[in-house]
């Protein structure tokens, strides 16, 4: 794109999606981190990724404030307007991803025993891949403003959301046969829970990234398949 | 487009207050607009935008025949109003401009009184028939114009001792005054501050609901706020017409993005 007649702007603009991407590569290493401590009971990995999430804290809120500044410092239109909206939104996302996996690690201390069951192990490694690879994959569309790869991974959530409830009948199983590891399930569950919500934003940012570039809405009627709320 | 239903047709003719087609400007040899259409819905705001020279002023000034003032100055294409060829012979300019009427860039208020300023458009056309009926004009026009409650104990005193934003709205007033159908703005703002710029947008917000106005701004801040629909001319060529929101968050021309993102103009 041409560059603006004030090149101060532009400069604003670039080290502004240099940050969202920076609070991307948080994001993701401390979803990566916190699965692998719970799946490998690591709790010394558990608490550094607990502790590192204030540094996404700390960064989403500056590019909050240098949001605003552009708004009012620029008064942004089109394309800038768009670029600046679907940052905000997406800053967000990812202060929520570190957020959930903040949860999982704490929730590796409190479970402190192994996983009972080599298929659940899987179940949530392959939950982890799938949202990782999305979140990977949104992140490089919001940095090459890839409209087409921000709609593949809208449409790549259906399986995180299978796989999810998958995993949420097979603790159910677990809780039935031995109600001893109701609480270890229940935070298992809580985990995948939090690893699908993880994918959902993957989600919510690939909609952010297709308006960004495009300024139309990706369509919203994906097939869901999450369907552990009709579980009975 | 043939095969557009009739009533579809009928409803597009009847729903555009001004509609031009193919209007050309020359300044001499100078090509000033090319090609230019547009519909101009009534009781709205339009907003024209567009670097300076862009043509956005010349294309306001052929709608109330402004250009007719300047020798050297030709314009072709047809502009109709309600329908009817506004440069077709028969047309008086004078009565045209009673029904387009315009608001300039500078405050322009005649050295006489307030009241006298508003009066006189009316006295000239004739509009009213005594003393009482243009007593009641010049008030309900400073009424409308939002000037009522700061002059009305002063209408002897003269137009051009008030306050920059009081003289613009002055001339609002006066334009209002002829009961006029369309009222062309000419940066109506550019020489005022913001509460006093802020006062007219909200007039203009006010007046849309019985008139159909056409603004020339260099603010695309103010097209933004006050207009519904936005026209963006660069280098004599309407560019790009559309809903403001629209050309303001997903414009479909490059030169338009370009403009409204300040990346030249």
């Amino acid at each position: 794109m041409t560059e603006h007649t004030v090149s101060a702007y532009d400069e604003e603009l670039t080290e502004m999606a240099g940050k969202v991407a920076e609070m991307g590569g948080l994001a993701e290493r401390a979803f990566a981190d916190a699965v692998s401590a719970l799946v490998s009971q690591d709790l010394e990995l558990a608490r550094s990724t607990i502790s590192q999430d204030a540094r996404l804290d700390d960064l989403h809120q500056e590019v909050e404030e240098k949001l605003i500044e552009m708004i009012v410092r620029r008064q942004p239109m089109g394309q800038d307007l768009r670029e600046i909206t679907a940052a905000t939104r997406i800053a967000n996302d990812l202060e929520r991803v570190g957020d959930l996996a903040k949860n999982v690690a704490k929730r590796v201390i409190a479970i402190d025993s192994d996983l009972k069951s080599k298929k659940l192990e899987i179940g949530v490694e392959h939950m982890t891949e799938l949202a990782l690879s999305q979140l990977k994959r949104v992140l490089d569309a919001y940095t090459r403003k890839d409209a087409e790869e921000a709609k593949r991974v809208q449409e790549a959530d259906a399986e995180i959301d299978a796989i999810y409830t998958s995993l949420f009948r097979e603790l159910l199983t677990y809780m039935m046969e031995d109600p001893r590891v109701i609480t270890q399930c229940v935070h298992l569950l809580f985990c995948a829970k939090n690893i699908e919500r993880i994918g959902d934003h993957a989600t919510n940012i690939a909609e952010n990234v297709f308006y960004m570039v495009t300024g139309d809405r990706l369509p919203e009627d994906r097939v869901k398949m999450d369907e552990t709320t009709s579980v009975s | 487009m043939n095969e557009m239903p009739k009533f579809e047709q009928a409803t597009e003719m009847t729903e555009s207050k001004i509609s031009a087609k193919k209007v050309q400007v020359y300044y001499g040899d100078t090509h000033a607009i090319k090609d230019v259409d547009i519909e101009i819905q009534p009781r709205s705001v339009t907003a024209f935008i567009g670097p300076s020279g862009c043509g956005k002023s010349t294309f306001l000034r052929t709608l109330n025949r402004m250009n007719d003032t300047i020798d050297i100055c030709r314009v072709q294409g047809s502009i109709k109003i309600d329908g009817e060829d506004i440069y077709d012979p028969k047309v008086d300019p004078v009565q045209l401009r009673a029904k387009v009427g315009m608001v300039f860039q500078k405050p322009n208020p005649f050295p006489k009184s307030i009241y006298d300023n508003v009066a006189y458009g009316p006295r000239i056309h004739g509009l009213a028939r005594n003393k009482a009926q243009l007593d009641d004009i010049v008030s309900s026009s400073l009424q409308k114009a939002g000037l009522w409650d700061e002059v009305k104990d002063r209408l002897s005193e003269p137009g051009t001792g008030m306050s920059g934003g009081q003289q613009q709205r002055l001339c609002i007033a006066r334009a209002i005054a002829v009961s006029p159908e369309v009222i062309l703005m000419d940066e109506p703002c550019s020489a005022l501050d913001p509460i006093a710029t802020a006062k007219i947008e909200e007039l203009i917000d006010e007046l849309r609901a019985n008139y159909t106005i056409v603004i020339v701004t260099h603010s695309m801040q103010q097209a933004a706020r006050v207009s519904q629909r936005t026209a963006f001319f660069h280098l004599g060529v309407l560019v790009e017409e559309g809903s403001t929101d629209n050309i303001f968050t997903n414009p479909e021309d490059k030169r338009t993005q370009d403009y409204i993102t300040g990346r030249f103009g």
